[in-house]
Formats: structure tokens, sequence, C-alpha cells
């Protein structure tokens, strides 16, 4: 299971319609496969070049530049602690020790059963909840190492699954617009102003070109 | 203190109800009712003449007037394209998450109303990965306000027509760069383009006009458009006009998201007053604090009384940024404080520029090595004179050789550090020595910069 599902392909077509090119879609599709499988897999990057019309080495051009994509498997978990100024004021070195510890790994490494992937991390934009970290990039603030332990026991009973999906799923709301509602992906060549562009002018101005 | 009782523009909604993010809760406080206004009653032209009387600074980083900028779409070039940068990832900063998170219609009516004013085709709202959270919030926030009619086809009933795409990224803080964020956009590796030609007002997404906002500015729009430019001139001062949220992080009692009247609360405000950050952290003494995200020279006590006002902190020698202030105590190692944030600049260069992509892995790795003990006395000098290269003669506004800015910024915090704690520096290079019986060399008084006047291939 690698290239993507029936379901799968109807909501890449969908992602891709909303683009004016289909390249545009790449990194959704990405995340798209990578929800499927737990990490971009070669055949999904495949199916990606040939629903959107480019090679597969510029798929993984793009791929490989980003940081959330994994091009192995990871764990269930991946553990993301923040390492940058906010959170290293507020004791993350000893958060990530203490991490490295408690599940007996090193930073960037999976542990032997599966579970959890540690890595440490740029700024998540929690600074003022610091030192936090996300889990599948679900954020937990202010971690103290009990607090580590006890969300460590959590993730592993499946206590927390309602709230932290495998990796791989970001939102679980998706973006849908109706066809009925749709005003359409406008591409870049052969367009003119838009009708409305001269809406609720006074009349005088009405054929008066451009809106300064 | 000048702690004022400036109207909450940004946060009064989610600061007051827990579902802020829903449409009925925002329907039932006004919302949308500035876009029923301007579809009803003004030109797209009004409405950026209004965002532009309105003087607000775009809340990004750079700090350019919004409405300066959507007028530099040349005219008669179509179509084009609206950018919502929501790619929040400067160390220090954090608002845009929060005002996606909790108020996702407010974003949307500001993307719809900047969109009507500038002629767009088209809106992307471009979310950082990392925040599913957010991602969720705004796609069911646009599926809402979809099925309501307030976005698509003949919105409100009116000719308006336009389609907000939820586009996210991957995992890469350059795209932050609106120029990176394009290139992503479009399905390519985030590396910035060179401006000019790539100025994204005349050659941005697929090379037609595009106006890249940040979340905060756009925010901003529906209460502009709904009370007036006046209105909204009437609070802060000088250049800086509304009010602004600031994210105070670090060794403070209190840290948190404050949005306060701009140009007129000072840093010893947001970082001292009770109502804010409640002051340094076990009482200690200010060290020195990061003014506007990691990108900014550090500021010190002697500032504390300076306004949060972009053109009177530009001068003081930093800038306001991102509105992220990280305060560091007396017990900060700052040769470590300057590690961290170089680090960051090392990981997230793009690689495109040689004196970005050597220069930051370069003081990475000098600084490591100075905090491991293994440092040489001419180090200090060559951390000077690496960022020299990277940045010509470290003066501010900084100078650039690289493509984009962030090669520049990874000098702040060097030049910062060792300008103002040289001993420091010298400390941790004499403990080094002295574990491996070597002698260190006297102190002596160094006058920077030891690379003045040299010859910078016409770069300077
Ligand atoms: C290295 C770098 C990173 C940036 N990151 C962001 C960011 O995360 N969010 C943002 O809004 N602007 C960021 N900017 C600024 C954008 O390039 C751009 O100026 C801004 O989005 C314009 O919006 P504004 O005028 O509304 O502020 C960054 C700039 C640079 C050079
Ligand atoms: S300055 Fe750095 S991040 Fe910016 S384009 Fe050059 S290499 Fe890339």
């Amino acid at each position: 299971m690698a290239r993507l599902t029936t379901e799968n392909v109807g909501v890449a077509k969908e992602i891709i319609s909303r683009y004016p090119r289909p390249k545009s879609a790449l990194i959704p599709l990405l995340h798209l496969s990578q929800e499927q499988d737990g990490y971009v897999t070669e055949e999904g990057m495949q199916h990606i070049a040939e629903l959107v019309g480019v090679t597969p080495a510029e798929v993984l051009g793009t791929c490989s530049f980003y940081e959330m994509f994994k091009l192995e498997p990871v764990g269930r978990y991946v553990v993301n602690i923040c390492n940058n100024v906010s959170c290293m004021l507020c004791g993350s070195d000893e958060l990530i020790h203490h991490a490295e510890q408690r599940l007996g790994i090193k930073v960037g490494n999976t542990t032997p059963d599966g579970t959890f992937t540690l890595e440490s991390v740029e700024c998540i934009a929690a600074c003022t909840e610091a030192p936090a970290l996300q889990v599948n990039y679900r954020f937990f603030n202010k971690v103290s190492t009990d607090g580590f332990d006890g969300l460590i026991d959590d993730l592993a009973a499946g206590r927390l699954d309602d709230d932290v999906p495998a990796h791989g799923t970001l939102a679980r709301v998706r973006q849908h617009i109706p066809d009925d509602r749709r005003a359409g992906s406008i591409p870049p060549e052969g367009q003119t102003e838009p009708a409305w562009m001269h809406l609720n002018e006074p009349p005088a101005s009405a054929d008066g070109g451009e809106p300064s | 203190m000048t702690i004022t009782d400036a109207p909450k523009i940004l946060t009064a909604r989610l600061d007051r109800y827990a579902d802020a993010h829903t449409i009925a809760r925002y329907e039932e406080t006004g919302g949308y009712q500035a876009l029923r206004k301007a579809l009803t009653t003004l030109s797209p032209g009004d409405v950026a003449d209004e965002v532009k009387a309105a003087s607000l600074l775009g809340r990004g980083g750079a700090g350019f007037p919004a409405g300066v900028k959507w007028g530099f779409c040349p005219p008669g070039v179509w179509p084009r394209y609206l950018v919502v940068n929501g790619d929040e990832s400067e160390p220090g900063t954090y608002k845009d998450r929060l005002l996606m998170e909790r108020d996702p219609h407010q974003l949307i009516e500001g993307v719809l109303l900047a969109s009507y004013a500038i002629g767009a085709a088209q809106a992307f709202l471009y979310i950082r990965g990392e925040m599913p959270l957010a991602h969720e919030r705004v796609a069911q926030a646009l599926n809402d306000a979809y099925a309501k009619g307030y976005i698509g086809r003949n919105i409100m009933g009116t000719p308006f027509s336009v389609d907000v795409v939820l586009s996210w990224g991957a995992g890469a803080y350059i795209v932050g760069e609106e120029t990176a964020l394009i290139e992503s956009l479009e399905g390519n590796r985030g590396m910035p383009r060179l401006k000019p030609p790539f100025f994204p007002a005349a050659k941005g997404l697929y090379l037609q006009p595009t106006v890249v906002n940040n979340v905060e500015t756009l925010s901003n729009v529906p209460w502009i458009v709904s009370n007036g430019a006046a209105k909204f001139t009437e609070l802060g001062a000088d250049t800086s006009k509304g009010t602004r949220m600031f994210a105070v992080s670090g060794h403070v009692k209190n840290p948190g998201v404050f949005e306060v009247e701009y140009g007129v609360t000072t840093f010893r405000d947001v970082i001292m007053a009770p109502v804010y950050a409640a002051g340094v952290r076990g009482d200690r003494k200010l060290k020195a604090f990061i003014p506007g995200g990691a990108s900014s020279p550090w500021l010190y006590e002697e500032h504390l009384d300076l306004p949060l006002e972009k053109v009177i902190v530009d001068k003081a020698g930093s800038m306001l940024g991102s509105g992220a202030i990280v305060v560091m105590d007396e017990t900060t190692d700052m040769v470590k404080a300057c590690l961290s944030v170089v680090s960051f600049f090392a990981h997230e260069s793009c690689g495109k520029c040689t004196p970005c992509r050597e220069g930051t892995t370069w003081l990475r790795q000098i600084l490591e090595r100075i905090l491991a003990g293994y440092g040489r006395p001419s180090d200090i000098d060559l951390l000077m004179d690496v960022s020299d290269n990277i940045s010509p003669g470290l003066v501010w506004p900084p100078k650039q050789t690289t493509i984009c800015p962030l090669g520049p910024s990874a000098t702040a915090p060097t030049a910062s550090a060792i300008r103002r704690f040289r001993h420091e520096f010298e400390a941790h290079i004499d403990r080094g020595m002295r574990a491996r019986g070597e002698q260190p060399p006297p102190a002596q008084a160094v006058a920077e910069p030891a690379f003045a006047g040299r010859d910078h291939g016409g770069l300077e």
C-alpha cells in the first residue's frame, strides 16, 4: 500500500482542482501520502508525479526540502522537543536529556518497538509556553520532566488516541469547496480585470479604468 | 508606566469567548458585517484607501504599510493573487497561530476584504505545516463561510467572486520569506527569489502581481473597514498606529501574548507590568532582551523605556520585527544563548547563497567549540570576521551579500553578544585553555571592528 488508495486519489484530485497549476498541489499531496502510509514512499511519490504531471525526481526534489516529510518509517508518535531560544532559556536542554534517558534513544532515533521517534526541533511557535513539545504536531505546553513521563505513559497506553492520531495525519478537517459556490481557480494567463472591480463606484467614474 | 485602555482590535473576541472560532459566535459578534458594508457601499478602491489611511504596518517582520503595498500592483496586469503568510516560525514569535486557531473568521474576512481591494482573482492561505489545529480551524471556518455564501461565487449576492484556498507547508522556516513562500506554493523547494526582479507585487505567484500579507496584518482589516481609519489612527503614536500583539517569553514570571497599544506602550510595560509579563523570573536582574524575534539585535536595560514604536526601535539599532520579545536574566550564559540563535539560522539556511550557507555553519561550529572548551583566543575576532562577510560592516539596518535577509539575521546575535559580553566568550576560552594546561593570553582591550575598512569587493 504505497500508491494512493482510490479514496485518496479522489481527495488528491479535489486538491489539485483548487490550484491554477497542478504542481502547486505537491506539498498537500505529499502530506496525503504520508498520512496514508506514515511516511512518504517511492511509489507514493511516483503516483503523485503521475497525478500532477511532473517527473518523480521533481517530486523528490520538493519533498526532500521539507523537514516534515519522512522518507523512511518513523515511530507511531514523533516527539518533537523545541530547542530554540525561549525554550532553551526555560530548560529544554534538561528536557531533551531526560527524554533520551526515558525513551532509551538518542535524538533522531526511533524506539525498537516502533512507538516513539525523538527529535529536537526549531521554534514551534509556543514560546510563551516554554518548554514546549509536539507529539505528531499536537502541542504540549510547559512540560516538566515528570510531565514528560506521564505523557509517554499516556501515549503508550493509548489514552491520548483521540487527541493524537498516528504520525502522518495532520488536520482532520479538510477544506471542501461545494461546486455551486466555487468561483474557480484562475490561471495566470488570458485574464482581464475582474468584473466587480468597479462595484459601488459613483457612476461618473464607473468607466474610469484603474482604481488607484 | 503607560498601560493604556485602548480597545483590543484582534483579541477581544478570543479573550472573551471559548468558541470564538465558530461561525455562529463570529456572526453574533458582528462578524462579516465589514464585508457586507464593503460590498454594499464601498468600491474596491475605497477599501484600499481606507486601509492606506489607517497606515496599517505589516506585522510579519518588515513593517511595511499594507495599504501602500496594495498599491504597488502594476495597473492593467491581470490576474492578481493574494497570498496570506501563516508560516509563523521566527524564534520567539507566537501570535499568528493564536489568531488562526482562535479567531479564523476574522482572518478570513480580512482576506476577503483585501482580495476585494486589490482585485485578487484568487487567494491562498498558507499555514505552517506544524500547526494542524490552526489548519483544522481554518478549514472548518472556510467550509462554513462557503456554505453561508461569504466566499466563492457571487459573495453575498454581489458580483464579487473569489475562492480562498487553504494551503500548507511542511517544515522550513525560510518559507516564511515571501518569495520562498511563493516558490513553495508553486510546488517547489522553498528557496527565495532575487529581488529585483521578483518583487511579489510585480512578479509573484506564477509571475503575476501578488500581494503577500501576514495573518495579523489582515486580521486588522475588518475592524478598520467597520470602524474607519480615523478610529484606528487614534490609537498608537508616530508611525505605529492601532494595536499590536507581542509575545513575551523567556525569563519572565508570566509569559504570554499581549495585545497592546502600538507605539505608546514601552518594553518596560510589557516585560514588567503585573498585567503583562509581570517582571523577571525570581526578581533577578535583566541581562538582555531580544526585541523582535531571533533576527533582531539584542537590547538591554537602558532600552526598557523605549516605546514599542517602529521607527524609534529601528533608530535604537534593532527592530520590532515579528513582535517577539525574549527576556534573558542575569544567570544566562550569553555564549550559549548566542549559539542557540545561530544554530537556528544555520539549520534553516536554504543553502542558495555561499555567505549564508557557509557563514552560519562556521559561526555555529566556532561557538560550539568555544562552549566545549576548545576555543582559541582568535576565535572571537573570527566570529566577527565571518559575520562581517555575511553582512558587511555589521551595521543597522544590515547590509546584505545574500539573496534574502536570513543570512544577515544570523549575525545579529553574534555581533550583539560579542559587543556587549566579550568577556564571557573570553572566560569560556580561558577555562578551556587552562583545563588543557595552556596559558591564556593576558586580557587586552580590543577595539572593534578588527576588520574595519576591509575591501568587500564592491558589495558595500
Ligand atoms: C527569513 C525570513 C522569514 C520570514 N518569516 C515570516 C513569517 O514566518 N511570517 C510572516 O508573516 N512573515 C515572514 N517574513 C516576512 C515576509 O517576507 C513578508 O515580508 C511578510 O509576510 C509580509 O507581510 P506583511 O507586510 O503583512 O508583514 C519573513 C522574512 C524573512 C526574510
Ligand atoms: S540568505 Fe540564506 S536563506 Fe536566504 S536565500 Fe541565501 S542561503 Fe537561502
